[in-house]
């Protein structure tokens, strides 16, 4: 069994599962229960000047049935006096000493950031998590990510904590912006002990076609929200590559973003996250999620063969490189497994219409026309698919690949609903790696 | 009016097929969105290739994924104008279901008739609670077409005529149109009054029915032919074949479809306390539809005698199992030879055991006869020609016949196929008229 405990920026942690800042962790008896789940911390729903909610606050997007692909929320940070949040982060740390209990805060004075991160230390929380993420409501006023998208605000902010501070500070980024860097580079400029991110994107979930009234709807009115869940997991972990290949970024990260089962987690902490944070999975299916989390990477671990979640943390990082330095030699080709194929013609379809036109099928041939050579109309004999047959001896349309006209772009392999059935497999064509930039530096481009 | 005619008759109240449940319930809202999203939209989809009227099934489930009901049941009627009753009558194991990519995978397939009857029914309740029509008829050509016998292959015919702005004008010997779907089908799978509501939006389209009219007394051909522009022939069969044993002839000695009819369309029919049990003669799929009708109406011996054996029969497997599961057995190589009866009442078939060549009495109060029907009796237009097996012959692309303005299509032509074989003729043989009159058709 490998060791999950990890350390983030000086915050000790059982295990790298921290419930993110939100529903989940809006007060002590959610947390306390989430820790008995399993959960190794918490970044508490963040705190700051009493606000008001609206009612209808969530608003989600259904995918091939499946509920809650992408969830998008337009509620503020918490509307629980300062005090009641105090009392029982105080009251978490008494009775769960080895948590991590993380204070996430969003005010706006230099005086109301003193006077909040003083009484979150008093009160025992391990560390702060500045909230300059969230892109409705709050950066309407002021804060929020109207903070993460000016670097210069940002790092004085971060330096106004850090001055106020004895215990680590977090900063969470907002996603809403150019490029990643820029707001991360601001945080470690103002002496932030480490990173969190993403906080959610700045969306509209949908329009309602009876009464065309935007969701969540309002009265009849709505607002733009924060989009989160499993549809933003790429986009959140680009950002945490992004990040953590940067030399200048020497602090830790804590990966957010549709984080929903261990493997999402693996790659969150493959790509540079020391911790992970989860709110939408825990929102859909309750904090029990954790149990398979802590079990599937420890497993995970083992068979990797490696001891601590620490030995995972920014191993992928290398191989997250610029498109120019790709080697433009390798060569990758469809190969479909006759014997396992269903006959459904997805991989065909999909390389006539959407790709180049390299799988053909027993039926004659394609009607795509392909660039200078006449293949696509008129594809060679020998790379028409035989007409094979399942045990019951039905004819079973296998298509077949052209590889010497294939490109090798996975569309086929991707869009294939039978596991294993197509697989890319690298051609050795004798040449060597060069890449765009070689090309470039050899003046050959 | 036409002599004869007699408007459509409602159907009595109090059926015997009242009180049967749907062997293949209806799919609930989420049930269907579930289902349709687990298709893989294959393309060139064998489901496709399996079903007689090519129904682009791989298209109208996506529709039902999308929620777009209306454009789903117009994938599916303006290829089969009958898509309702097939949706529930059709052997889709034998056909889509049956040839879904799914099973390759060893994974349940595709329920695509149960998504067709969703997409359908749900869109026939919108139209009739004053929707929009899916369908819009081309203005009239002054074309006019009579079609004899007014089950699914006339109405599929005289739905794609109408919507083309020809004038269909059916003529129906019983009260009620509909043909099997009406009389014959297990009530566990279609009752009488849901393929009465299909007709009833056929006709909606502009499709003229008389009911009550028999040719040879109320019409003739020569007439037909003179009013018209074209005939098609959708005959259908004539009553069930008998045994013609000694002791056959008498009460308690059913033919399959005539009782099948009893169930579904007379008032105040039952089976009489005093019948318990029943063998039914044959192995077809009409004889297991009887079979299972009559155990699940609550004899407790139903029973199957067929003189071959299960792997020669023609009914289907899955519909042998199905009357398996309500207790009906089959009883494999005998010979009926002869009803022993006391009086009015059956008491026994007496068989021939075809293994030990041993006569052997089987005791039961009914007997019923399903080894099929026979063809139609009355002589045909002068070039509507039959084959060795009383068919009548028509081109296989057109239907139609060897008279060049007389079409056919169902079992008049097939000697007793599917619905939806029947659909795909009465269809072909529409789309074939429009085409000799170079007129469009009309889809839309």
């Amino acid at each position: 069994m490998a060791d999950l405990s990890v350390n983030m920026a000086g915050i000790e942690s059982p295990n790298p599962f921290w419930l993110a800042s939100g529903p989940p962790s809006n007060s002590g008896e959610q947390v306390m229960r989430a820790f008995d789940a399993g959960w190794g911390g918490a970044v508490w729903k963040t705190l700051g000047e009493p606000i008001v909610n609206v009612s209808s606050r969530l608003g989600a997007i259904d995918y091939g049935g499946v509920a809650m692909a992408g969830l998008n929320n337009i509620e503020l940070i918490t509307d629980r006096p300062l005090e009641v949040n105090l009392k029982e982060i105080y009251e978490v740390k008494k009775k769960y000493p080895g948590h991590a209990v993380i204070a996430s805060l969003m005010v706006e004075t230099k005086e109301d950031w003193r006077d909040i991160i003083k009484r979150c230390e008093d009160s025992g929380a391990d560390g702060l998590e500045l909230n300059f993420g969230c892109p409705h409501g709050m950066c309407e006023r002021g804060m929020g990510s109207a903070v993460g998208q000016e670097p210069k605000v940002l790092t004085e902010i971060t330096s106004w904590a850090k001055e106020f501070a004895t215990i680590p500070v977090l900063i969470k980024l907002t996603p809403n912006v150019g490029d990643i860097l820029d707001p991360g580079l601001a945080a470690v400029a103002g002496g932030a002990d480490g990173l969190a991110l993403i906080n959610t994107i700045k969306s509209i979930i949908g329009v309602n076609l009876d009464d065309l009234t935007l969701r969540p709807t309002v009265g009849a009115e709505s607002t733009n929200g924060g989009y989160c869940g499993p549809a933003v997991k790429p986009i959140a972990l680009h950002m945490v590559g992004a990040l953590a290949r940067d030399e200048r970024v020497n602090i830790p990260i804590s990966g957010i973003g549709g984080i929903s089962d261990w493997r999402d987690a693996a790659e969150f902490i493959a790509l540079g996250s020391t911790t992970v944070q989860v709110c939408t999975a825990v929102m859909h299916y309750g904090f029990r999620v954790v149990e398979d989390m802590l079990d599937g990477l420890s497993n995970y671990l083992d068979e990797q063969g490696m001891p601590s979640v620490n030995d995972l943390i920014g191993k992928a990082v290398p191989g997250f490189k610029e498109w120019g330095e790709l080697d433009l030699n390798y060569n990758v080709v469809a190969k479909i497994n006759a014997d396992t194929c269903i006959g459904c013609q997805l991989c065909y379809v999909a390389c006539l219409d959407g790709a180049h036109q390299c799988i053909h099928t027993h039926q004659g041939p394609c009607v795509a026309f392909h660039g200078e050579s006449d293949h696509g109309m008129n594809p060679r004999i020998e790379v028409l698919a035989p007409v094979n047959h399942d045990p019951n001896g039905n004819a079973l349309f296998v298509p077949s690949v052209d590889e010497v006209e294939c490109i090798g772009c996975n569309l086929c392999a991707l869009v294939c609903p039978v596991p294993g059935c197509v697989t890319m497999v690298p051609v050795d064509n004798g040449k060597g790696r060069e890449s765009w930039n070689d090309r470039m530096a050899k003046g050959e481009a | 009016m036409t002599a004869g005619s007699r408007p459509p008759a409602s159907l009595p109240a109090d059926r015997l097929e009242q009180q049967f449940v749907d062997a293949k319930p209806a799919l609930t809202d989420s049930e269907a969105l579930i289902e349709a999203n687990r298709c893989l939209f294959c393309h060139d989809a064998p489901c496709i290739t399996a079903c007689p009227t090519g129904i682009d099934i791989p298209a109208f489930i996506k529709k039902i994924a999308t929620g777009n009901i209306r454009g789903s049941a117009k994938t599916i009627f303006s290829v089969n104008m009958t898509g309702a009753t097939t949706a529930r009558v059709c052997p889709v194991e034998e056909l889509c279901v049956g040839a879904c990519v799914y099973i390759h995978l060893n994974a349940k397939p595709i329920q695509i008739g149960k998504l067709q009857r969703y997409a359908t029914s749900k869109a026939l309740e919108r139209e009739a609670r004053g929707g929009p029509p899916l369908f819009t008829p081309l203005p009239d050509t002054g074309k006019k077409v009579a079609l004899i016998g007014a089950g699914p292959a006339s109405l599929a015919c005289a739905a794609h005529l109408a919507l083309a702005g020809v004038t269909p004008v059916i003529y129906e010997k019983s009260e009620h149109p509909g043909g099997l779907n009406t009389t014959g089908i297990a009530p566990y799978k279609l009752k009488a009054e849901d393929s009465l509501r299909e007709v009833e939006w056929i006709l909606s389209h502009g499709v003229t029915l008389k009911t009550g009219v028999e040719l040879g007394r109320d019409i003739e051909f020569a007439q037909l032919l003179d009013e018209c522009d074209a005939l098609f022939l959708g005959l259908g069969l004539g009553g069930d074949t008998r045994l013609d044993i000694p002791g056959s002839d008498g009460p308690g000695v059913w033919g399959a479809t005539e009782l099948i009819r009893a169930i579904k369309n007379s008032g105040g029919f039952t089976i009489p306390d005093d019948v318990s049990s029943a063998l039914v003669v044959g192995a077809g799929n009409t004889a297991i539809d009887i079979a299972r009708e009559l155990a699940m109406l609550g004899l407790p011996d139903v029973d199957l005698v067929y003189r071959r054996t299960e792997e020669e029969m023609s009914g289907y497997a899955h519909e042998l199992e199905g009357a398996r599961s309500y207790g009906v057995r089959l009883i494999e190589q005998v010979q009926p030879l002869e009803v022993i009866r006391n009086g009015d009442r059956v008491e026994a078939l007496k068989v021939l055991d075809l293994i030990n060549n041993e006569e052997v009495e089987l005791p039961c109060d009914w007997v019923v006869e399903a080894i099929g029907q026979r063809k139609f009796s009355f002589s045909l237009p002068d070039g509507v020609n039959r084959d060795d097996k009383g068919r009548i012959e028509v081109d296989e692309a057109t239907r139609r016949t060897g008279h060049p303005d007389v079409y056919a299509g169902g079992d008049c032509i097939n000697g007793g196929k599917e619905v939806v074989h029947a659909a795909a003729d009465g269809r072909e043989a529409a789309f074939a008229m429009l085409r000799g009159w170079d007129l469009p058709r009309g889809n839309s």
